[in-house]
């Protein structure tokens, strides 16, 4: 067998495309996306009829959400430790974190995002289908925590995907998570039958 | 006819099933060999050097917990050294004694995390890192019984640690470590005789003495090819001088050896714990600083045996309130460039057993 | 305990085998000037007494005047260590030859400094940013930085 070298792109201008996406991207996020907050409103519209199935599959979508893990910094060991035997996120139904955004209903992101990776949460978040939802966990991700004046630091994850729940804490207790999984499955009851 | 084969460039991204944190790898496969490797690094650098230049340097110590969050108070502990190091401040001993405890069991469970993640890559999903993590709880019990926080402690202060154990906290400690042996036997029956842990292993992805050398690794990555420095015997800091431990070496310098220099560490830990439990002495915990310390005009470069390696901060001061330059040396970082190294010529699945080898944190690595 | 060496004496014996290239020497480092920086740094290495086989730090400090590289030297097998600085007045092309061709440790660390601070080593084979991506304006650990 012979092994004929054939000509790849070299690294430098990969590096250098990447570097273009950043900054585009960097320039683009200059003011946060507002929540998709509606569903705090109590009144649902009393005029929507809903049917058992859809409140069936209302209660079954948010009692299995698959979560995608996305830990980033110091906030993933605390994500782990809620998935752990102690605080167990398996009896919310929650137990397998998927690793393709593909499988995956929830994104929890976990620890400070810095704009060198900013595409790569924008890419991950538009490649997961609908319906979605995002939890921001930690103050990295909340608003940049203490690293919120530097130079390389997103200030909060709502400048490039929109935010659903945001659990403060640095680090959040697996308990404070685990509320703000509790919000999401009330959320998710209230919007499907919103647009049903 | 020739078949013709070309080698291709896998992007092994920054979000992918390792649990060590995003790190990015381009590496240029001949079918399934290795035969280039170009680690991208960057993804989680929050520029801490340059916000530790405009806080006071009490005020750094929270921006050291979040370097190495598997252990946090080593990296406290390494920067307080440092700063007293530079002002030429004296601590009081149980402050000495409390710092040598917290340092030990982190180091433990900092081996045992490392050795559960690298059991993971290994394809064992997710159950020893339950196990691990089970010991882990009751420890952060602990901690949280000590100062109230789960992962980033900042416990430390310069000049002693920020406040006294309560009655609570040496019982409780004292049953943790009595039962430690047991369960580091009880791990290390499972997992030492394990016909997969040997053959994916023992041989595989060897890092030669001298290399490790050049490269200036360090932690049991150094000390797993052969080569017997441990900072805490050759350039001894704090009161080690004062407990009798042995340092573990390996022999050959593969997978297996790192996994083994890690667990006998663990146990040697336990040995410095049950030591420094029974001397513990009474006293203060904290000595006397000023609130806005100003140390003189001078440069330390203060090191510790952290459990990833060597820790280092080198601090430039100009008399003021901060720092002139705060520089940290990341242990893993300078590990990392042996992984070129080791990789070229074995496989994709040994490519990312030895990556969980190294054990890599990226809030160190990136800072 | 590592012992951390005389610097004059060391400097003597550095005087003796290149001459010219110790600019100062007090108790805590030796500073040498840029160009002999490679010479130094080898016969460092090399010789059997010193033997400063492992590079432990390498940091660069941006004084406003001048630009000063710090080397952390330890011999494992004496167990000794030694502090060797280099300056650099020239704040728009800052150049210092690089020892990775002596110790391997100094790839990732020469590459950050290069991305945070901008001074370029020469003879480096793969000089580019570290931290941060290509395409970042300016180097932030530079005092003027914002």
């Amino acid at each position: 067998m012979e092994i004929e070298k054939y000509s790849m792109t070299p690294l430098n201008e990969i590096d250098a495309a990447e570097g273009l996406r950043i900054n585009s991207l960097m320039a683009a996020s200059r003011y946060p996306i507002p929540d998709p907050d509606s569903w705090l409103d109590e009144e649902i519209s009393r005029n929507v009829l809903v049917t058992t199935v859809d409140y069936v599959l209302d209660w079954a979508r948010s009692r299995s959400i698959f979560p995608l893990m996305f830990g980033l910094a110091c906030c993933a060991f605390e994500m782990i430790g809620t998935a752990a035997s102690r605080f167990d996120i398996a009896r919310f139904g929650m137990d397998i974190f998927r690793w393709s955004p593909r499988q995956a209903d929830l994104m929890i992101v976990a620890g400070t995002l810095t704009w060198k990776m900013a595409p790569a949460v924008k890419l991950v978040y538009e490649q997961m289908p609908e319906p979605k939802w995002v939890i921001a966990m930690g103050q990295c991700s909340i608003s940049g925590g203490p690293f919120k004046e530097s130079y390389s630091v997103v200030p909060g994850i709502n400048r490039i995907i929109p935010v659903d729940v945001y659990v403060p804490g640095c680090p959040p207790r697996p308990e404070s998570l685990l509320y703000g999984i509790t919000k999401i499955h009330q959320k998710i009851v209230k919007e499907s039958i919103k647009k049903a | 006819m020739a078949i013709r084969t070309e080698p291709f460039i896998l992007n092994m991204g920054p979000q992918h099933p390792s649990t060590h944190g995003v790190f990015r790898m381009r590496v240029t496969l001949d079918g399934e060999v290795v035969v280039d490797l170009e680690p991208v690094i960057g993804y989680l650098h929050r520029g801490i050097e340059k916000l530790g230049e405009t806080r006071t340097y009490t005020q750094i110590i929270p921006l050291t917990d979040r370097l190495d969050y598997v252990a946090s108070m080593t990296n406290n502990f390494a920067y307080v050294l440092a700063v007293e190091k530079l002002a030429g401040i004296e601590i009081p001993e149980r402050a000495e004694y409390l710092r040598i405890i917290m340092a030990e069991t982190m180091r433990i469970s900092s081996h045992l995390m490392a050795v559960g993640f690298f059991l993971n890559d290994l394809g064992a999903m997710m159950t020893p890192v339950l196990y691990m993590w089970r010991e882990r709880e009751k420890l952060l019990d602990l901690y949280e019984m000590v100062c109230g926080q789960r992962l980033t402690y900042n416990y430390m202060r310069i000049g002693g640690v920020s406040q006294d154990v309560p009655e609570e906290f040496m019982p409780a400690m004292k049953k943790w470590v009595a039962e430690m042996p047991r369960f580091i036997d009880e791990y290390d029956q499972l997992l030492a005789q394990n016909e997969i842990l040997l053959a994916r292993t023992k041989g595989v992805c060897i890092l030669p003495r001298d290399t490790a050398i050049n490269i200036a690794a360090s932690g049991p990555v150094l000390r797993a090819s052969g080569v017997k420095w441990d900072l805490r015997k050759a350039d001894s800091y704090s009161i080690y001088d004062r407990f009798d431990f042995e340092v573990p070496v390996g022999t050959v310098g593969d997978n297996y050896d790192r996994y083994w220099v890690r667990m006998q560490e663990a146990r040697q830990s336990v040995r410095i714990l049950e030591q420094a439990i029974a001397q513990l002495p009474e006293g203060e915990v904290c000595a006397k600083v000023p609130h806005l310390l100003r140390p003189p005009v001078g440069e330390v470069y203060g090191h510790i045996e952290a459990p990833k390696g060597e820790l280092g901060f080198y601090l430039v001061s100009d008399n003021s309130i901060a720092p002139y330059r705060f520089h940290i040396r990341p242990p893993t970082l300078i590990n990392l460039t042996a992984l070129k190294d080791m990789v070229i010529g074995w496989k994709v699945a040994d490519l990312i057993i030895t990556f969980g080898s190294i054990d890599v944190c990226l809030g160190e690595i990136d800072r | 305990m590592t012992t951390a060496l005389n610097c004059e004496q060391v400097a003597k014996k550095i005087v003796k085998a290149s001459p010219g290239a110790v600019v100062a020497a007090d108790s805590a480092a030796i500073v040498v000037k840029g160009e002999s920086l490679y010479q130094v740094a080898e016969f460092l290495k090399n010789t059997p007494t010193l033997d400063f086989d492992y590079l432990a730090n390498l940091t660069a400090i941006d004084y406003m005047d001048y630009f000063e590289v710090i080397y952390n030297l330890v011999s494992l097998k004496h167990n000794h260590s030694l502090v060797l600085k280099t300056r650099c007045r020239d704040r728009d092309n800052p150049v210092v030859p690089s020892v990775v061709s002596l110790w391997r440790s100094a790839d990732f660390q020469e590459r950050e400094i290069y991305d945070l601070m901008g001074i370029v080593f020469d003879g480096h084979p793969n000089l580019k940013r570290l931290l941060l991506w290509e395409g970042f304006v300016g180097h932030p650990l530079r005092r003027d930085y914002l």
